[in-house]
Formats: C-alpha cells, structure tokens, sequence
C-alpha cells in the first residue's frame, strides 16, 4: 500500500478529480478487487445457506406457483446469518444500547470485537511470516509447525521457570520465537546448503513438529498432574498475556501483533536486509551477481520468519489456551497462508486480512450458535474470498472492471 | 470477443434458468394456519451442546451425546436441543458463552479437555446449569457424567481369551490417553483373571497394564493405519482384536473380513452391528459406553425440574447399565453356552465387589 498517492498526483489530461477518482474506482486495483471479492463470497455463501436448509429449499419446489414463500423465506434466512455474523464479529446494537441506557455490562457489548481481535492476533504473526517469505521468493508452507514449536517452546517455558512477574512472559515469548526460529532456520539451511526445496521440507517438518507435541504433552513432567487425558500443565499466571478477563478474551497479543507489524513493514522497506530480500526475491541470480549471498539471505530470512510463526503460536498459548493441548495450535499457520495471500503479502495488508478472517471466526460462532448455520461455511467464505484474490483475472471479467492505469496500483499477488 | 462472450453467459443463464423454472412448476401448498406448537413451547428446556474437535459425526462421544439429547426430546417433549461444533481449541470458550447468553437451560460440554474452558465459564455464569462427558466437576454447577469403562472391557478380555483359539488376544488404541487405555487397562485383566481361573496363558498383545505402555494409531480417523496394526497383531498369532479407536479402527474390521472368520472384533463404544453394521458379522462384542443414556438421562431430570447434583454425579458401571458388553448379535451360536455363563457370573461378581477391576485412568 505504500505506492497509493503518487498515482493520482498528475492527470495525463484536465480532469476533475472526482472523475479520475471515479475511473480509478472501478478499475482493478487491489482495494476494488479485494473488496468485490469478499462481495462474491457473500453472495455465493448465502446461496449455500438457503441450499443448505431444507426448509426454505421446500418452499422453491412451488416457486411458480407462489415465489413470494420461497423468496421471503431465503431472505429471512440469509438476512439472519449475515446479521448474526456482523453481530458476532463487531457487536451487537442491543448490547450496546443496554449499555448506554445502563441494564447492560459494558463487557458484553465489547465481548464480539473482543473475540475478533483474539482470533486475529496469532493469525497476523503467521501471516507476517508467509509474506515476509514470498517476498525473498521462499513459499513458507511451514508456519504450521514453526507454530507450534513456538506454542510448545513458549507452553513449556511459561510453567517451567517460575520467574517473577514480566521477566516470565518476556522469557516465555523470546522462547517462542526462538522455538519457531528453529523450525524455521531448518529448511533454510537445507535450502541454502543443499537446495532442498522448502516446500517439501517445511511440510514434512509440520509433521514432525505435530507429532512431535502429541507425543510431549503427555510425557511425565509435562502433562498436568491429575490428568489422563494429554494437556499439560498450565502456564503460570506471570507468564500469560495481560487480558481483561471474563468475557473479554482479547490480551496483549494484538498490541504485540501491531507492533511487530510495523517492525516487519520497516525491516523489508528500510533495513538493508529487507533490500537484499527483496533484491533476492525478484532474481536470485541478478541478486548474486550483484554481491548479496543469496545463501545467507535465506538462510536468514526462513528463520525470521519461524521467528515470526513461533511469535504466533506463543500467543496462542500464552494469551488463549493457557495449556498445551495435541491441536493447541488450531490451524493458525494454513490460515496465515491464506491470510498473506489475502493480504497481498504487504505487512499492513496481513494485518487487515488477519482481522477480517478474526472477524470471521468469531462472527461464524454466532451465527452457528444463533442461526445454526454450520461454520463450515465461514471455511468456505474465507476460501472463495482467497480464491478471487489469487484469480483477478476472474473479478475483472465479472464486474468488467477496467484495467489499472499504473503499476503501483495493479493486481499482483506476489510471484511464488 | 466481449459481445459473444456476454452472450454466451446470457445463453448459459436462460437454459439454466428454464430448468429451474421447470423444477419449481409444482402446486403451492394450501395456507394452514399454525395452531399447533404454541402451547408446548410455554415451558421450552433449552438443552445445548458445544462438540469438541471431533464434530458432531465423529461416530464417537459427540455422536452419541448429541443422539442422548434427541432421544431426550422424545421423552420430554418441551426440551429443545442445538449445538455448535468447535473447529479449533479457541473455540470452547465462544461456543460456551454464547449459550449462556442465548439462556440455555443446560449447558453440556463434550470432552475432558473442555474442562478447563466449562470451568471458568461456569464460574462466572453461576445462574446457568452445565454438564460435561468424560471429566470430573468442576464446580458447583456443572454435572459431570463419567464411565467406568474398564468393567465392561474387563468382560470383554474375558469373552477374548475364552473364545480365542490361538490362545493370543490383540488391541491398540487411537492415542495414548485416559478415555482410550480405560478400555485396554479392562481388557488385559479380563485376560488375566481368566488365565488364573483356568490356568491357561492365553497372551494379550499390543497393551502392556504394568508398563501403560502399547501400541497406538495415532489417529482416530485413519483407516490405512488400522489396517497395517492389524495385519501386524495378526501375523503375530492374535485371533481376537479389540480396537479402541473410533473410525481407525474400522480399518481393522476390513482385516478381519478378509479373514473370513479367522480373526473376529470387539468394537467399542456403540454397538458395533449398530453403528457400523457392515461389519456386523466380524464383531464378537462391543464394550458399550452408553454415553447417549447418561446425556438422556440427565436432560430428562433437569428438564423434569430435578436438581443434578456436581458429586458424584454420574458414574456408569455394570451396575447401572451405563456400560455393558452388548449382544453377541451374529456370533451367538459360536460362543459356547458355559462361556456365556461364567460372564454372566462375572458381571454380578464385578457388581458386588469380589472380584476388583481397577485402572490408572477410572473416574475418581
């Protein structure tokens, strides 16, 4: 998003800017296409909702006959879901307005951007990690377990040290990143030294670090004493991130996560090593020949970004689930793939992609509990949205979207 | 290009629209106004389950809770069940509180490892009832329902080691974890006891009591992986295997298929013939954790206006049917009638105490 100003500073002919606004509005660039994507998504999720109920699909079986039943009926049931999913992902009016008018707890009200923002923490440190990979042209499929070697390193340091309060959360983090560092740092050497490709690498480490944790949490000394079942011990309350408590999951973590944002936006546009990676990513072979060592860069840049996963997956533990667990780290590295491609691999981009699939996750829960809409379909508006992200070519087509008039502003989903 | 193309869409939309158009040429039902419903909806007992990761299919505890809370409808007509599905651990908390909200009557979380989540939520929602599978109270408003699985594998290693010809019994479990080596911890001393009744020295592999220590799938789900542990016990010389691995296993009773009648299964949880009745005619048994009863049972009660008290709960045992060694369904006539006796005998024995089962992972 950096390059956005410069493209309508000089109209090639007099023209208002309203309507230089207007053209570049309907032109493919990546806001447009992003934001007719998520539209597409919706539309094709609310006609899997009305597909998916037998109820309202009896109703169109007669819709010669009476269309105004089935229609009612389909609007009904989508207008429901999509409310449930806006209530649950940014809150609900009558929560507030208990709140204002003093029958509510100001909690309550808060309690869905509370959940967006809980489950949109970890997934921008993984996503971070992807981007910041394809950017020095590595495809880090290995989030997932760099991930969880930071959710097990950071698990494991949180109960076992027992040190004062902060100095045991700052451990317990530095842990985490280090633990996905490893995992990280692995394939990169493999990469640089022997040219192992890092896709097959880094999956077959997901694995590793998978079975790796099952096995652990229920090793004596780990697993919480009492307990059949594999969960280990809780993280000591100095080391979990600050929360508000209660309803309001929401901890530190997204503080964390815009922070590391910024540094990782600064680190690929200002440092030298985010030249170099770049310099890497565009060609490897001009990028040798100009004196950068391309085996160092990544070697360097995979466990950046492990770090980065890692990052992601202490938060899960350290700000969520308070224990390990065999599936403690969910599916925060996939969807972090999912999350840089949405985000077109720009650091503020990741975050914007990592709150909107936040917001998903948490608006899913509602609108399961509320209007029994199974969250699956919140997997399969997160897929299609991805889906016309990566094929624009797609999006241009439907809404016969002008082609962009400067590169800065065009489609480009990173090369890979 | 433009023009033809948009007509091709337009083309591909109008025949697309005509089928539909003849699809939907049926008759509108006639306009009944509803009378029915509004009276028993006075008292509704809302009875609301959050799954764990497994899902609502998982043909496992979360099938079985969920098919105890329709079964409770039936008896109880105002009860109304939902439940939501977790797809990740984050989401236990979310799927609890919005139940809370939405003021459920009965609150069920499926799963020891929601403990932690039903606690805290319990905690602060005092005026909310909750229940929870597989797991001990935790706290003054939440039942918890438990199973004393091992009694009934204990029958089944008895069952095992007498109807064997081999004279070795196998079984493995889907991951190393209390739920799963309860059934294996029965099993081998059902084993056991039978060689010191009749002296013999019948072996059980895969499952090591002293050591709690075997072999594991891993995988609650993976058939392939089923199969190869199998074929392994097999190969080993064992004749009867006792699966204790949801869908894994059914990996397992391929093996024994092919067999044709060589090797036979004891299926866990639900009634095998039942739940998965293509292969009914390989399973001998099944240990029955009847986890759709204590669901039941205790929506029934709570929607009856009885108090569900935190201790003890429930526990099921033999005593109460909670768990059972099921019907020998196709397998009746091949297992002898004195066999039959003694298990009978057995059962009452396990009921009045003489003879003692006991297990690491039994609920306290």
């Amino acid at each position: 998003m950096t390059a956005e100003p410069t493209t309508e500073k000089k109209p090639v002919e007099k023209e208002t800017f309203l309507n230089v606004f207007l053209r570049n509005l309907w032109s493919s660039n990546s806001v447009t296409v992003t934001a007719l994507s998520i539209f597409l998504a919706v539309v094709i999720g609310a006609v899997l909702i009305v597909v998916s109920d037998s109820a309202v699909l009896a109703k169109f079986s007669y819709f010669t006959a009476r269309p105004g039943d089935a229609l009612e009926a389909s609007w009904a049931l989508i207008s429901a879901a999509y409310s449930d999913l806006l209530k649950g992902a940014l809150g609900d009016p009558e929560a507030f307005s208990a709140w204002f008018s003093g029958t509510g707890r100001w909690q309550d009200a808060l309690a869905p951007i509370s959940e967006t923002l809980t489950y949109a923490a970890p997934l921008v440190f993984t996503g971070l990690s992807v981007s910041l990979a394809f950017r020095g042209g590595l495809f880090n499929i290995g989030a997932q377990g760099q991930a969880v070697l930071g959710c097990i390193a950071a698990g494991l340091a949180g109960f076992t040290f027992g040190l004062p309060i902060v100095l045991n959360l700052v451990v317990a983090l530095v842990a985490g990143v280090l633990g996905g560092v490893l995992w990280g740092f692995l394939p990169g050497l493999l990469k640089a030294r022997t040219g192992a490709h890092e896709v097959i690498t880094t999956i077959m480490l997901n694995y590793t670090a998978g079975l790796f944790l099952a096995w652990l949490v229920i090793q004596n000394g780990v697993q919480a004493p009492g307990r059949t079942d594999a969960i280990s011990k809780a993280v000591a309350s100095s080391a979990q991130l600050p929360s508000f408590g209660g309803v309001l999951r929401v901890h530190l973590g997204i503080v964390l996560a815009v922070i590391v944002t910024a540094g990782v936006a600064w680190l690929l546009n200002r440092s030298a090593f985010g030249f170099e990676l770049r310099a890497v990513g565009a060609n490897p072979h001009a990028a040798q020949t100009a004196g950068i060592s391309v085996a160092r860069t990544y070697t360097v840049l995979m466990a950046v970004a492990g770090g980065l996963a890692g990052l992601g997956g202490a938060t899960q533990v350290l700000g969520t689930a308070y224990a390990l667990t065999p599936s403690v780290a969910g599916n925060i590295g996939f969807d972090g793939l999912l999350v840089a491609l949405l985000g077109r691999n720009r650091p503020w981009g990741t975050l914007m992609a990592a709150l909107l699939f936040g917001a998903l996750r948490a608006g899913g829960n509602r609108m399961q509990s509320y209007s029994g809409i199974s969250l699956e379909l919140v997997n399969v508006l997160q897929a299609l949205i991805v889906i016309f992200i990566a094929a624009p070519a797609l999006v241009k087509a439907i809404f016969r979207l002008r082609a962009a008039r400067s590169a800065g502003f065009g489609v480009s989903p990173a090369k890979g | 290009m433009r023009p033809v193309r948009g007509k091709r869409i337009v083309a591909i939309l109008a025949a697309g629209g005509l089928t539909l158009a003849a699809a939907a040429c049926g008759n509108a039902p006639e306009e009944t106004p509803s009378a029915n419903g509004s009276a028993s909806a006075a008292a509704a007992y809302k009875a609301c389950m959050v799954t764990d990761t497994g899902g609502i299919d998982d043909k496992s505890f979360n099938a079985a809770a969920w098919a105890g809370l329709q079964a409770a409808k039936t008896e109880a007509s105002n009860v109304d069940p939902k439940y939501v599905s977790s797809s990740s651990e984050a989401d236990y908390e979310p799927g609890l509180r919005s139940f809370v909200t939405q003021k459920c009557n009965f609150i069920l979380a499926v799963g020891g490892l929601m403990g932690g989540a039903t606690e805290k939520v319990a905690k602060e929602s005092t005026g909310s009832q909750f229940g929870i599978v597989d797991s001990a109270s935790t706290g003054s408003n939440v039942y918890p329902m438990q199973f004393a699985t091992h009694q009934a594998a204990f029958l089944a290693g008895y069952l095992a080691a007498g109807y064997s010809k081999s004279g070795k019994v196998g079984t493995y479990g889907g991951m190393k974890i209390g739920p799963v080596t309860i059934f294996m911890d029965g099993f081998a001393d059902g084993v056991a006891y039978f060689n010191q009744k009749k002296g013999k020295t019948v072996q059980v592999l895969g499952w090591d009591k002293a050591k709690q220590n075997g072999t594991f799938a891993d995988s609650f789900i993976d058939q392939n992986k089923g199969k190869t542990i199998t074929q392994t016990l097999v190969s080993q010389g064992a004749d009867v295997i006792l699966p204790v691995a949801g869908g894994t296993g059914l990996g397992t009773a391929q093996v024994a298929k092919d067999s044709a009648g060589k090797v036979s299964v004891i299926w866990v949880d639900q009634d095998g013939c039942k739940s998965a009745a293509q292969y009914c005619d390989v399973f001998l048994s099944t240990v029955v954790k009847n986890v759709e009863e204590a669901v039941k049972e205790a929506v029934v009660k709570g929607a009856k206006g009885e108090t569900l008290s935190p201790t003890p709960g429930y526990v099921g045992t033999l005593e109460n049917n909670g768990v059972s060694l099921a019907p020998f369904n196709q397998f009746d006539s091949k297992v002898d009638a004195t066999l039959k006796t003694e298990l009978d005998q057995l059962k009452k024995d396990i009921i009045a105490g003489t003879v003692k089962v006991e297990s690491a992972s039994a609920p306290k």
